[in-house]
């Protein structure tokens, strides 16, 4: 029999917050252990919680962007269970009532835009770490660190609409853009600032029914998404083939070893008895919050690839490259000359990137370097056939070290674009007069020799010429020469 | 309302606490007790009404900024019945894994 | 100086002479340890912690223009000190030193109070007779074989025998309210959100209120003074100022008091009954009105109250788990950690409200005890808001009996949760009670009044306190009960 997959994703994205989501202990990466702790996430006697506004305005951010609708009122409950990275055995979450429910993310680059519905994205507070037990002797422990504890996380779940594990792993990829795109979360995967967890169930081709579906954990980068989903279909798919039936259960994926484990599970595990925080107020969204954070919602990912593929007319390719991140797109839009979309991609693409990755610089480290007006400038000279490409390319590099505009630079070095007809009409007839042979070949109709007589010209006007411009003139001249029939 | 022996260790369990088989008795027949004082509720006309989760307050939300309270180094894990290089010590966490 | 012994002075006046240099808060804050402490402290054991040097060294830092200047006060201890062990009467918290002060503790503090102390308590605040003290019970300075009443019999002991002219507790169902009647002490539960639960170890956060404790009703208002107004730390706190209660002094003529007679038609005490017949005749005399009207019975507010207390509670005390701080029982797994250490550090009464609150929130009964518990809550709370439609405070009983003997109700939780019957209402509406103290019945026990008021309602319950204490003198103590710490009223 052939089997579908049916997946739903449940992503932990960090939100990038300066404090904590109840306290203002710093959120930060890797501080000494338990050092951004205080009397509220610590979860000493006596300590109460405060939501943070900027929390909540990220929230919104990307409820409005997702098309979610946000609830004027939302209820922080508390979730009960015991584990010692987490401090008050309870974590504040949202249950019932959250912020957001509904809307989609659009998977633009796959399958032609299919948008994968969310059934909510909640606002909670993320768990501290506890660290694999070490040994000595008899004696195993555990260390546990808690200043994760109260950074603030949004969880955003997915309708069980997903459908293969590329499929996933697309989502997620789409998902971290976005929430870079927002600013509202750095979604570095490695440090567990965007988390996922998967249920997958499989049920025949075409069946509408679902299957008994599986939780899948500790999928921390999104290959991990694709080849632990992957690992999970075959395994159902092989218990179904034998006849027998999956059983519910949480599975963890090793992704060192590629493999997966069942985690075993006592009676009653999951009875969170829920129940709203008598320590917070109702989390209210004004009319006036809500249409601000419409207002303020940017030119979102997707729809900001489309209209580079199709007003910029640019490859998908490029489109797609190019919006990777709102800062690269800001910058790549302010440095393309007017109709020239194209050529300025073509050396975002290239140029840029090759020093960001060389260097290691973000697209703002770049953009305080050289500022888009000052790539403008130079592309700008290059479309109007002012200056021939490696001196193009002598001027983006002495960009990264020196300031000054493109003709000052020239100035500075005593480069000296011959772009003229008048100054370059001389050396190309002077070329074609002490190369008559390869003339006669060329207007024979010997196309081959017209090179020769470029580089001939190229090389008189010691490599300043723009070479479109040689190879206009050097047209003109021979035809010109052209015997009249 | 009647809470037997074994409904009493379920709910020990789940709120890890550990009590004596001896009491297991004694406190399901309390519990049951209070349930059934507690039954009176049914009395009350209570149609229509919403849940009072709490008093209704209106408190502002914390602007993001940190607020002094953050605890000196070594102070989190000072009053802890056992830390290590400024770690919680615990007896070991494993996730319970069949291969 | 001359008059007075300075540990019978009330706070305000301590504070006047420190103000003026006639009294040092140090020998202020001794005095109450060297008088009445050294003679009634053994017996009645109202303290937990009382630490001479941080006293001293409280006493030395004292801002001397303070409004409180070298007042003692001593703390439930369920409230957190830096300078002080805070164990809310429990061996999972001994010796456990909170690295912050309660926001009532610092403005205490900051008003130039002198924490002399922490008093004992029900475990966790869950009890109404402090027997539940996982450090020993407190005995009524009136009658030793008699419980103080709780949870926050130790300080409420303590004001009555004259240690401390005032101190602060908690009120979750009654319990600053009940042992102040046991006492013979004032004894406030502030409007929910008017006074910071930062710092005050959460029982039942929805409930939970810090109260005062004071001999006069002058102190309970320059206390509340200190310590009211909102917190950046506590998000359940009401918006605005908290009322003025300078007024305190001001008369009760042309107010109208409810009288809600159905409510102790039976299951009160003679003289509880004879207590409020009196109260109603001085406040008629005063020139408040009576108003006849019947109530909901306080035993819907029990039953609603015993399911979402102790749900509240039951994730409230989960993090009481022997790995950040607090007692730890040795084991080499993790679930045996907690379940020992928790077993062993939480007392028979905390063992069993978590259960119950954990069944009631647990999956299947939510709906029907948690949900049910809630909607009852807004009805009674409705049922107050219409009863204050038609005056501006009800009288009533604060306890349906007087101090009971220790051991009494230890072995029946249900008639233990039944003292607090007259007093869980204003806890489940967020509404202010005051317990007012109407001197002592013939067998020399005290015997009090409760005042209940809409919410904010404290600057009318106290005006009503207060004309009740200016009505108050030695004829409400009966011959052969003289205490040297009991006090007529007038002052
Ligand atoms: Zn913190």
């Amino acid at each position: 029999m052939a089997w579908e997959a049916v997946i739903g994703l449940e992503c932990h994205v960090q939100l990038r917050t300066r404090t904590k989501m109840f306290c203002g202990c710093p959120v930060a990466y890797g501080s000494e252990p338990n050092t951004n702790v205080c009397p509220v996430c610590l979860g000493l006697p006596g300590a109460l919680p405060r939501t943070n506004a900027a929390a909540l305005a990220f929230a919104l951010r990307l409820g409005v962007a997702l098309g979610c609708t946000i609830r004027a009122e939302s209820v922080f409950a508390r979730k009960n269970y015991f584990y010692p990275d987490m401090p008050k055995n309870y974590q504040i979450t949202q249950y019932e009532r959250t912020l957001c429910e509904g809307g989609a993310l659009p998977l633009a680059r796959e399958g032609g835009g299919r948008a994968i519905a969310l059934t909510r994205i909640h606002c909670e507070e993320d768990a501290g770490k506890s660290f694999h037990p070490e040994r000595q002797g008899d004696r195993r422990w555990s260390r546990v660190d808690l200043n994760r504890a109260g950074v603030p996380l949004l969880e955003l779940v997915t309708e069980p609409v997903l459908r293969s594990p590329a499929e996933c792993a697309a989502f997620l990829t789409e998902l971290r853009r976005l929430v870079r795109w927002l600013g509202v979360s750095d979604g570095d995967m490695e440090k567990g600032q965007l988390r996922c967890d998967a249920n997958v169930s499989l049920r025949p081709t075409g069946s509408t029914t679902l299957g008994t579906k599986t939780e899948l954990k500790n999928l921390n980068s999104i290959k991990g998404v694709e080849r632990g989903v992957a690992a999970e279909i075959a395994r159902q798919t092989a218990l179904l083939d034998a006849g027998e039936r999956v059983r519910q259960a949480t599975l963890l994926y090793d992704a060192d070893h590629e493999r997966l484990a069942v985690m075993r599970m006592k009676e009653h595990a999951h009875d969170y008895r829920y129940f709203p925080d008598p320590d917070l107020p109702v989390l209210r969204v004004s009319e006036a919050q809500r249409a601000e954070a419409t207002a303020a919602s940017p030119e979102l990912p997707w729809a900001r690839e489309a209209r580079y593929r199709d007003a910029l007319e640019l490859p998908a390719y490029d489109a797609a490259v190019l919006t990777e991140s709102r800062d690269l797109g800001d910058y790549y839009e302010a440095c393309v000359p007017p109709g020239e979309p194209k050529l300025a991609s073509n050396w975002v693409m290239t140029e840029v990137m090759r020093v960001l990755k060389t260097r290691d610089w973000s697209v703002a480290e770049w953009a305080a370097r050289v500022p888009a007006p000052r790539l403008r400038e130079l592309l700008a000279r290059v479309a109007a056939r002012e200056l021939p490409g490696p001196v193009a390319k002598q001027v983006f590099a002495w960009f990264l070290e020196q300031d000054g505009s493109v003709a000052e630079l020239l100035e500075r070095h005593g480069v000296r674009v011959a772009g003229g007809d008048e100054e370059l009409l001389p050396i190309v007839r002077a070329v074609l007069d002490e190369n008559p042979g390869p003339v006669a070949q060329v207007l024979a109709g010997r196309d081959a020799t017209f090179g020769f007589l470029v580089g001939q010209a190229m090389k008189k006007s010691g490599g300043q010429a723009v070479p479109q411009v040689l190879q206009r003139l050097l047209r003109e001249e021979l035809a010109a020469r052209t015997p009249r029939p | 309302m009647a809470i037997d022996r074994a409904e009493a260790a379920r709910i020990a369990e789940l709120a890890r606490l550990d009590l004596p088989e001896s009491e297991l008795d004694r406190v399901a027949a309390q519990l049951s007790q209070v349930l059934d004082f507690v039954a009176r509720l049914d009395e009350l006309d209570l149609e229509g009404l919403e849940p009072t989760a709490f008093a209704p307050p209106h408190a502002a939300l914390r602007a993001d900024l940190p607020d002094g309270r953050t605890l000196e180094p070594g102070a989190a894990t000072a009053s802890a019945p056992e830390a290590e290089f400024g770690y919680f010590i615990v007896p070991p966490v494993v996730e319970n894994l069949e291969p | 100086m001359s008059g007075p012994a300075p540990w019978r002075l009330s706070a305000r006046e301590v504070a006047a002479a420190v103000r003026d240099g006639s009294l040092s808060p140090g020998d202020a804050a001794d005095a109450g340890f060297a008088g009445p402490g050294a003679r009634f402290e053994g017996e009645v054991h109202a303290l937990l912690a009382s630490d001479a040097s941080a006293r001293k060294a409280a006493a030395a830092r004292v801002p001397r223009d303070g409004v409180l200047a070298g007042v003692p006060v001593l703390l439930k201890d369920n409230l957190c000190t830096v300078d002080h062990p805070t164990t809310c009467g429990s061996r999972i918290l001994e010796g456990w030193r909170s690295p912050y002060d309660a926001t009532v503790v610092r403005r205490l503090r900051e008003a130039g109070a002198v924490v002399v102390g922490k008093g004992n308590m029900d475990e966790f605040a869950m009890g109404s007779s402090t027997e539940w003290s996982a450090f020993g019970p407190t005995r009524n300075p009136y009658d030793p074989s008699r419980v103080p009443g709780g949870s926050s019999g130790g300080p409420a002991a303590a004001v009555a025998y004259g240690l401390v002219p005032v101190a602060l507790g908690s009120d979750t169902g009654g319990s600053v309210r009940q042992p102040a009647a046991f006492c013979g002490v004032y004894g406030l539960k502030p409007t929910y959100g008017r006074l910071s639960r930062y710092g005050l170890v959460a029982f039942g956060s929805s409930l939970d209120q810090v109260g005062v404790f004071a001999r006069h009703v002058g102190d309970v208002a320059e206390v509340y003074r200190a310590v009211a107004g909102s917190d950046p730390f506590d998000a359940s706190m009401l918006e605005g100022p908290a009322p003025d209660v300078s007024g305190w002094a001001a008369g009760v003529r042309g107010l109208r008091f409810g009288w809600p007679a159905n409510l102790w038609r039976e299951g009160v005490d003679g003289a509880i009954v004879a207590a409020l017949e009196r109260a109603a005749s001085w406040l008629e005399r005063a020139g408040a009105t009576r108003v006849p009207f019947e109530f909901l019975p306080g035993a819907f507010a029990v039953a609603a109250y015993y399911l979402l207390a102790t749900a509240e509670a039951s994730s409230n005390l989960a993090r009481f788990d022997g790995v950040r701080y607090g007692l730890r029982m040795r084991s080499d797994e993790l679930a045996t950690l907690y379940t020992r250490t928790r077993g062993a550090g939480f007392g028979p009464e905390v063992r069993r409200r978590i259960l119950l609150g954990t069944y009631a929130l647990s999956a299947g009964y939510h709906d029907a005890f948690y949900l049910k518990a809630q909607r009852a809550r807004t009805r009674i709370a409705h049922e107050y808001a219409a009863a204050f439609a038609r005056c501006d405070w009800m009288l009533m009983p604060v306890t349906p009996s007087l101090p009971f003997r220790l051991g009494e109700k230890t072995a029946d939780p249900l008639a233990m949760y039944l003292s607090d019957v007259f007093t869980i209402g204003a806890n489940l509406a967020g509404i202010p009670g005051l317990s007012v103290p109407m001197g002592l019945e013939a067998s020399g026990l005290p015997v009090s009044v409760q005042l209940v008021g809409p919410a904010d309602a404290e600057p009318v319950l106290l005006r009503a306190a207060r004309a009740l204490e200016a009505e108050g003198d030695e004829r409400n103590i009966p011959p052969g009960h003289e205490k040297e710490f009991a006090w007529p009223g007038k002052r």
